[in-house]
């Protein structure tokens, strides 16, 4: 059972140790071979879970995390998550491998692969989790690492903009999708995940049932580039090759996808979900297809691809969701085979863009350009990478001996089916389902013949490059060889894929549905409407590839500043605005009016939260008797304060404010308590000695000049904060709202084996605000630490604005 | 004007190992008696500021070459630690465990997790005090 916490906590585990590995140079330059191991080994361990795992086994693990709150690190194991933590791991090894050669030495090696080893844990954790929260952390934290490794050359303007634009969006969703979990945690009462699954019904006949479709649906668009939200994943294309080929192409983005797999037994059946999923996944077909042709950039090709095939899959659980609908009684199963197609696709979309991804990083590397129009004729010079290239794009076209021949046909029988579906009245709208995903075919056969024979064949251009064009060393070239050769292997053997992998994972969506009901992938289905579709696809695609000048005419139509990112850009620079209004109506740079509004929010919120509660007791009976000593600390105490306001040097003035802190400190010893008397003096004394250090920078001192003799203001509320105060201490003293507690710290020696309560309190029974303190401390000195020493002016030459 | 520190300095150096004697007192009475990680570690910190203030920055620097921003994160990584040792153990996490042991010379002595979770803590605040009022005082 061990072996799940260890897929997800060795890639966080070997992170930290990174760090310790690092005194040595040596070990620093080749870090990448001492992390390879780590997917290596994890994926080795997934692969003992196959066998198991189609035999129709789950594995299902609880750590119990904080029992208070319910909180566990739930574990899960069926064929969905095994067939992500397979791609995670898997396209893992061959990522790392080929960071190892496309990173220079001299580069921030550390911070690559802690951020590398970050993601690949938290995507695990993804997978595995059965929990909502952990999952919606582990979501969080793949966004994290997404934006530190896209923000990896942050020399880079449009590295910080990428980051920034990714992270604001796909958090945005994560947001949204925290509150569909916490609805749904209030519907069904339950944060595991296939408990959930178990309360379907209750989620179906609630009124949230919508909103929570939505909210959920927004997380899960966002992180897959979703029209409109796939803006984020072309600028994210400036992270390093690998990372685009890993995280924007082959796992991360996918997350949304599992994510909808991983509710479509919630939700499935709904139309709501069918349509939103459907029409959704189609739009970005279309349109990221659409944009790719009209990009120069490869990587920015690919990016706009990868949206395009991110659309093709979801819209394939769209349809797939219908088989869940009560009305569909005919032939749910051919609804059930396009969740297969679909995660068919998925697995092959992994394998060709990957290996696109890893050929244009190779392209950028030795030439020190990816753009079409400075690119050709590379066939000659480069065979093994045009070999691969042309693999990858054929199958990405949707053409034999490819796997991707494959599930396009599957593609296009999901589709045709739902066009003849008449179950909604909606014909209309359903017909239309077939031809857009053609259409869009089309333009993906275009933008994948584009990579091929623009970059490799034609006219040898001529123009100054960073490297001579030749072949790289082997070791970048194995990666991309290897998805190539999975490319051809799963076309030639579709079904040990799908019978070991894809046929477990489509049943944990469908949990009622046998392997023997999904039909076995075939190669060949007679000349039926799909190859009729996928011919005339060549034909047209060849055609628009020829004259593709053509298409320039069209996209005058959609002018740049017409587009979702000058939506993002406007609605991004107008918060900027806003926000810098209203803070700079109040942020006056004067620390006398930070204290009247830290005062006065104290003041009146405390005094109408206690008078609103009814709390307000003043009756002082019971207490101890108030001795000569009390009265004489009490009053000190009083001339000190006052005589701290009419100082006429700042040192008097901070020497009697330490007089202030012993006295209290006094008051501790007369009242017995020791602990707080002891961390009084000595705050007390750090404290002074710190003033005394700040007296240097500290302006001349003047005291405020008062346009009246007495600033009524000022008495006012200081009077309001004393009576505040007074109030809430007697009150509390009183205890009219909450039962006391402290007979709950009476047993303080059995439970903890300590005497001192105050400690037992501070180190057991309140360790975790003791931990978040520290913590908080900690983060505090590391603040003033940067804003000193690492002030802005300093290192900014280094960046690129 | 230069200012004469002798008395200081000399005082100083014997009041200093007065002041870590009273540090890993109060630290290690901290269970059963006042004391503890945060007193304790506020009393070392006074302990070093004390140093600071008596000598210049590089003469403590160089008897004592610890970077005390590493110190704190150690520190706070120790606090995080000892609570997620309780969960290795099937504990619920930060749950504390102690036991009592016979040792020569000491009698029977008190062994207890919290000990770990306050080393944590002392660090963490050694560390950010001295962190704190060196960066200060450096930057003038």
């Amino acid at each position: 059972m061990l072996s799940i916490y260890v897929a997800v906590f060795l890639p966080f585990l070997v992170a930290s140790l990174v760090l310790l590995l690092l005194q040595r140079r040596k070990m620093k330059r080749h870090l990448g071979w001492f992390i390879l191991p780590v997917p290596i080994i994890l994926f080795i361990l997934l692969c003992g879970k196959v066998a198991a795992v189609k035999s129709g086994a789950t594995f299902s693990y609880t750590w119990t995390w904080i029992p208070t709150y319910a909180i566990q690190l739930l574990t899960y194991v069926d064929g969905l998550s095994l067939l992500f933590a397979l791609l995670i791991t898997g396209i893992g090894i061959l990522v790392i491998l080929y960071s190892i050669y496309y990173l220079s030495t001299d580069q921030a090696l550390t911070h690559f692969y802690i951020y590398i080893l970050l993601f690949m844990g938290s995507m695990l954790g993804i997978v595995f989790s059965n929990h909502l929260l952990t999952l919606y952390v582990f979501w969080e934290l793949t966004s994290i690492s997404s934006f530190l490794l896209i923000a990896y050359w942050y020399q880079r303007k449009g590295s910080r903009y990428g980051a920034k634009k990714s992270l604001i969006i796909t958090v945005f969703g994560g947001f949204a999708m925290l509150a569909a979990f916490l609805m749904i945690y209030t519907i069904t009462g339950t944060f595991n995940i296939q408990e959930v699954i178990g309360a379907a019904h209750l989620l179906k006949e609630h009124e949230l049932f919508i909103p929570v479709i939505v909210l959920l649906l927004l997380g899960a668009f966002t992180k897959s580039a979703q029209f409109p939200f796939h803006i984020w994943l072309p600028d994210a294309m400036e992270a390093p090759t690998p990372i685009s080929a890993y995280l924007h192409s082959a796992t991360m983005v996918k997350a949304g996808i599992y994510l909808v797999a991983r509710f479509t037994p919630v939700f499935g059946g709904s139309l709501v979900w069918f349509w939103a999923i459907t029409a959704i996944g189609l739009m970005t077909l279309l349109w990221g297809s659409f944009t790719a042709i009209r990009q120069t950039d490869l990587k920015a090709l690919l990016a706009y691809s990868t949206v395009s095939q991110l659309g093709l899959i979801m819209s394939l659980f769209g349809i797939g969701s219908l088989s869940l609908h009560p009305n569909v009684q005919l032939e749910p199963f051919i609804y059930t085979h396009a969740v297969f197609a679909a995660l068919f696709h998925l697995v092959n979309h992994s394998t060709f863009k990957g290996s696109l991804f890893m050929v244009i990083g190779i392209i950028d590397y030795q030439l020190g350009t990816r753009d079409l129009r400075r690119l050709g004729g590379l066939i000659a010079l480069m065979p093994i990478s045009f070999t691969v290239a042309l693999i990858g794009s054929f199958s990405m076209a949707g053409l034999p001996p490819f796997n991707g021949f494959l599930s396009k046909e599957m593609f296009f029988t999901a589709v045709l089916h739902v066009a003849e579906l008449d179950l909604f009245s909606y014909e209309a709208i359903t017909t239309f389902i077939p031809i857009v995903a053609w259409i869009a075919s089309i333009f993906t056969f275009v933008y994948s013949m584009m990579i091929v024979w623009q970059a490799f064949t034609g006219k040898r251009v001529d123009v100054e490059t960073a490297g001579e064009a030749q072949e790289p060393k082997v070791g970048m070239l194995i990666p991309p060889i290897t998805l190539a050769t999975f490319v051809v292997l799963i076309f030639f053997f579709p079904n040990v894929l799908g019978d070991y992998i894809l046929k477990p994972a489509v049943s944990s969506v469908y949990p009622n549905v046998s392997f023997d009901m999904i039909e076995r992938i075939t190669h060949w289905h007679g000349f039926n409407k799909e190859l009729w579709m996928t011919i005339g696809i060549v034909i047209i695609g060849t055609i628009l590839y020829r004259f593709r000048n053509v298409l320039n005419k069209i996209f005058i139509l959609f002018p740049e500043n017409m587009s979702f990112n000058t939506v993002y850009n406007v609605m991004i620079a107008k918060s900027d605005q806003l926000a810098w209004n209203v803070t700079s109506r109040y942020m006056t740079g004067y620390l006398r009016h930070y204290f009247i509004y830290i005062f006065l929010f104290f003041a009146l919120l405390v005094s109408a939260l206690l008078f609103a509660l009814q709390a307000q007791d003043v009756t002082l009976g019971g207490n101890k008797v108030i001795t000569v000593f009390d009265w004489l600390l009490a009053i000190s105490i009083i001339i000190a304060g006052v005589t701290i306001v009419i100082a006429r040097t700042r040192l008097t003035a901070i020497l009697i404010n330490g007089y202030i802190g012993f006295a209290i400190a006094m008051f501790f010893v007369i009242f017995r308590a020791p602990d707080l008397a002891l961390t009084q003096l000595i705050v007390e004394t750090v404290t002074t000695a710190l003033f005394l250090l700040c007296f240097y920078f500290l302006p001349k001192w003047e005291l405020p000049k008062l346009k009246r003799a007495f600033d009524i203001r000022a008495l006012i509320i200081s009077i309001l904060v004393g009576t505040t105060f007074t109030l809430v201490a007697l009150s509390v003293h009183n205890n009219r709202l909450f039962t006391s507690i402290s007979t709950f710290f009476e047993d303080a020696k059995q439970l903890t084996g300590g005497e001192n309560i105050v400690n037992t309190i501070l180190a057991d029974f309140r360790a975790f605000d003791t931990m978040l303190e520290v913590i908080v401390l900690f983060i505090a000195g590391i603040g003033v630490l940067t804003l000193i020493k690492y002030s802005t002016n300093k290192g900014a030459d280094k960046l690129e604005d | 004007m230069k200012i004469n520190e002798v008395i200081l300095q000399s005082i100083s150096k014997i009041v200093v190992f007065i002041i870590l004697t009273l540090a890993l007192y109060l630290f290690f009475s901290g269970h059963n008696a006042p004391g503890g990680g945060f007193i304790g570690g506020l009393v070392l910190a006074s302990a070093f500021v004390l140093l600071l203030l008596a000598f210049d920055i590089e003469t403590v620097r160089a008897g004592i070459p610890i970077n005390f921003s590493i110190l704190s994160a150690c520190g706070a990584f120790i606090v995080i630690a000892a609570g997620i040792g309780a969960v290795l153990f099937g504990e619920p996490f930060l749950r504390q465990a102690f036991f009592h042991m016979h040792l020569p010379l000491f009698g029977t002595v008190e062994l207890t997790t919290v000990t770990i979770f306050e080393i944590g803590v002392a660090l963490t605040v050694v560390g950010v005090v001295v962190t704190i009022i060196l960066s200060i005082s450096e930057d003038v």
